[in-house]
């Protein structure tokens, strides 16, 4: 990895609508992505996220006037997949039932017109790559192998054609949790080794923080949010995006009045809460904050610590989930709140708080997201 | 969750297969017995099978009928497949009504299909012979193709296409090296139907049959009308375990993965 800044992006949609009918699967986004970067985009499903890669792979073309694709920084609205010189991992694989693992691998290679005396050798290395010895699997069909290994081979079958850029669809969806870890892990190191920009589509969150230099958060057809991870998990823009990432506790207001940099905002159920100054505070103004529940505490009603809002409510449920504890308190007015506490050992140090019990949750002003109006 | 079966059902069933079966295993026992007068056992012979390689009549029926078999099958996989393939990817409209139709010469009488044809060629002033014939076959071949191949698309993974495109074939040879591949086991079962079909066909190929172009089926039904002799019995027995190894082929295939 270089620190030269990256000229060109290798990928730019400008302004890009696509419909089907009256339905617009993808509306007006513009993004770009970078050279080199593992890209993610992340939504729920018929958010747009697979109509933006199909548009990005030349299976699908943007409406007339529905704005430019560019591909290193050509307009490539109108052409077809195979003129395009990328590559894609499929959700389903689609390996090539009548082939066998070799031939399914060397097929771009053969369509590409590279010189056979290549094709055996670059196959192999593919092959390796993706960690499939090739002398058990070269000679065997998809239909022997299991979802894993046709994972892989889907994979090789697709870098072996050493592409500027690699489309994923959901590849990891039908495969099993810790295998799902693993491979999580080795396309983020191949990403790396490569080179190669990856444009990687899915619904799991914790998939695309895990793997992702920047996601791209859709929703009915638009973007979101855009940014790395950490911009998106701590800085959620919308309610949409706090809520489909991570969980989060929503608190709306009303901007009351300012106080030494922060805004005093009224509940509407009576008491305040402080939020940092923000441009899109004013007064008088509908706020509307999440918080994260590994950013608030439990107090007692009696000792709430200075400098942090709190609110009160009753104990309705604790929730061991092994790594914390998830603190359940209702607070009248807003409902459920959700509190994660790092679970220090039950048997050791067992929590002071039990159900039923009336208790504040707190958290400081400064870990208030506050949320543009959706 | 599964019931116990009764034993006074499987026997129902066997009666039932007896009965279904009976008249062919007595035709096939038949084929066999050394006898003109075939009505009781008198010993095993194949003379009556020699007999056939002795008559021009069946020789000539059976060329007939491998032509136009032959003929009509590959017409039929070759417009059976492309409609196919218009049917399960392009989006018209009456789609689903076009669909419809590919059953209407299943079900259609034999005897009206026969009528119709007959009335048509008149109409186009077409002489009766091989070519109406085959021209009739090709007529309710072509569906028995386009259902097993349209059920084959169905059953077809629709990213396959795309994933050879991005891996840079044009669409011409996906079709070629994807589609193809992936379609001809159904193509290939559709065929073999098809060819069955043709070759036993009688009701529409004596409608549309003229002189001299006497299918192997028309040529047995005259020596039926002339006289009962038992090499009937061994020409039919020929025809039914071709017949059934076709069907079991095409069954095979249709199944493949």
């Amino acid at each position: 990895m270089t620190a030269a800044p990256k000229a060109q992006p290798v990928v730019q949609f400008a302004g890009v609508s696509k419909s089907f009918g009256e339905v617009k699967a993808v509306d007006d986004i513009s993004f770009d992505i970078r050279r080199g970067e593992f890209f993610s985009i992340l939504g729920p499903s018929g958010c747009g996220k697979t109509t933006t890669l199909r548009l990005l792979a030349g299976f699908e073309a943007p409406d007339e006037d529905g704005g430019e694709v560019r591909l290193l920084g050509e307009t490539v609205n109108k052409k077809r997949p195979y003129e395009r010189k990328i590559a894609m991992v499929f959700q389903n694989y689609a390996l090539f039932p009548h082939l066998t693992v070799a031939r399914n691998v060397s097929f771009g290679l053969e369509q590409r017109k590279t010189p056979k005396t290549e094709i055996e050798g670059r196959v192999q290395r593919a092959l390796e790559m993706v960690r499939l010895n090739p002398e058990v699997f070269s000679g065997r069909m998809p239909g022997q192998l299991s979802g894993g290994q046709r994972q892989r081979v889907a994979l090789a079958r697709a870098l072996v054609l050493e592409p500027a850029i690699l489309l994923l669809d959901e590849p990891l969806g039908a495969i099993d949790l810790k295998l799902r870890k693993e491979m999580q892990l080795e396309l983020k190191a191949l990403n790396q080794q490569l080179g190669t920009t990856f444009v990687y589509v899915t619904h799991d969150q914790q998939e695309a923080l895990t793997m992702s230099d920047r996601i791209a958060v859709m929703d009915t057809g638009r973007v979101a949010q855009l940014g790395t991870p950490a911009e998106i998990y701590e800085n959620p823009r919308t309610a949409f995006v706090a809520r489909f990432i991570g969980e989060s506790n929503f608190f709306d207001g009303r901007a009351d009045r300012r106080t030494g940099g922060q805004w005093v905002v009224a509940r509407p159920g009576g008491g305040t809460f402080e939020v940092p100054d923000h441009p899109s505070v004013s007064q008088a103004q509908d706020v509307r904050i999440a918080v994260r529940p590994e950013w608030m505490d439990v107090q007692k009603p009696d000792s709430i610590p200075p400098g942090e809002n709190a609110l009160v409510g009753i104990i309705r449920d604790i929730i061991y989930l092994g790594e914390t504890m998830h603190v359940i308190v209702t607070v009248p007015g807003t409902g459920d709140v959700t509190v994660a506490l790092r679970n220090e050992g039950q048997l050791i140090k067992p929590l002071l708080w039990k159900r039923g019990d009336t208790a504040a949750v707190a958290w400081l002003p400064e870990d208030c997201q506050i949320l543009e109006q959706e | 969750m599964s019931m116990p079966i009764p034993r006074w059902l499987i026997g129902f069933a066997g009666v039932v297969y007896f009965f279904l079966h009976l008249p062919v295993l007595v035709l096939v026992v038949f084929s066999f017995n050394d006898s003109k007068f075939s009505v009781d056992w008198r010993g095993f012979t194949l003379q009556w099978y020699q007999r056939l390689l002795e008559r021009p009549d069946i020789l000539r029926g059976l060329k007939a009928s491998l032509i136009v078999g032959g003929a009509a099958t590959l017409i039929s996989a070759v417009f059976g497949t492309l409609l196919a393939l218009a049917l399960a990817r392009q989006r018209f409209r009456g789609r689903r009504m076009f669909e419809g139709f590919i059953y209407v010469p299943i079900v259609t009488p034999e005897i009206v299909t026969g009528i119709s044809l007959l009335l048509l060629f008149a109409l186009l002033k077409i002489p009766l012979g091989l070519t109406t014939i085959t021209i009739a076959h090709v007529a309710f071949c072509i569906s028995f193709v386009v259902i097993v191949v349209l059920a084959r698309l169905e059953g077809m993974d629709e990213n396959l296409e795309e994933a050879a495109m991005i891996l840079g074939a044009d669409e011409v040879t996906t079709f070629w090296k994807v589609t193809v591949p992936q379609l001809w086991p159904g193509i290939l079962s559709g065929a073999l139907l098809a060819f069955t079909m043709s070759f036993d066909d009688f009701v529409i190929t004596s409608f549309v049959s003229g002189p001299g172009s006497s299918t192997l089926p028309i040529v047995v039904y005259g020596m039926v009308r002339k006289n009962v002799e038992p090499s009937i019995n061994a020409i039919s027995t020929i025809i039914l375990l071709a017949t059934a190894i076709l069907i079991y082929l095409a069954d095979r295939l249709a199944r493949a993965k």
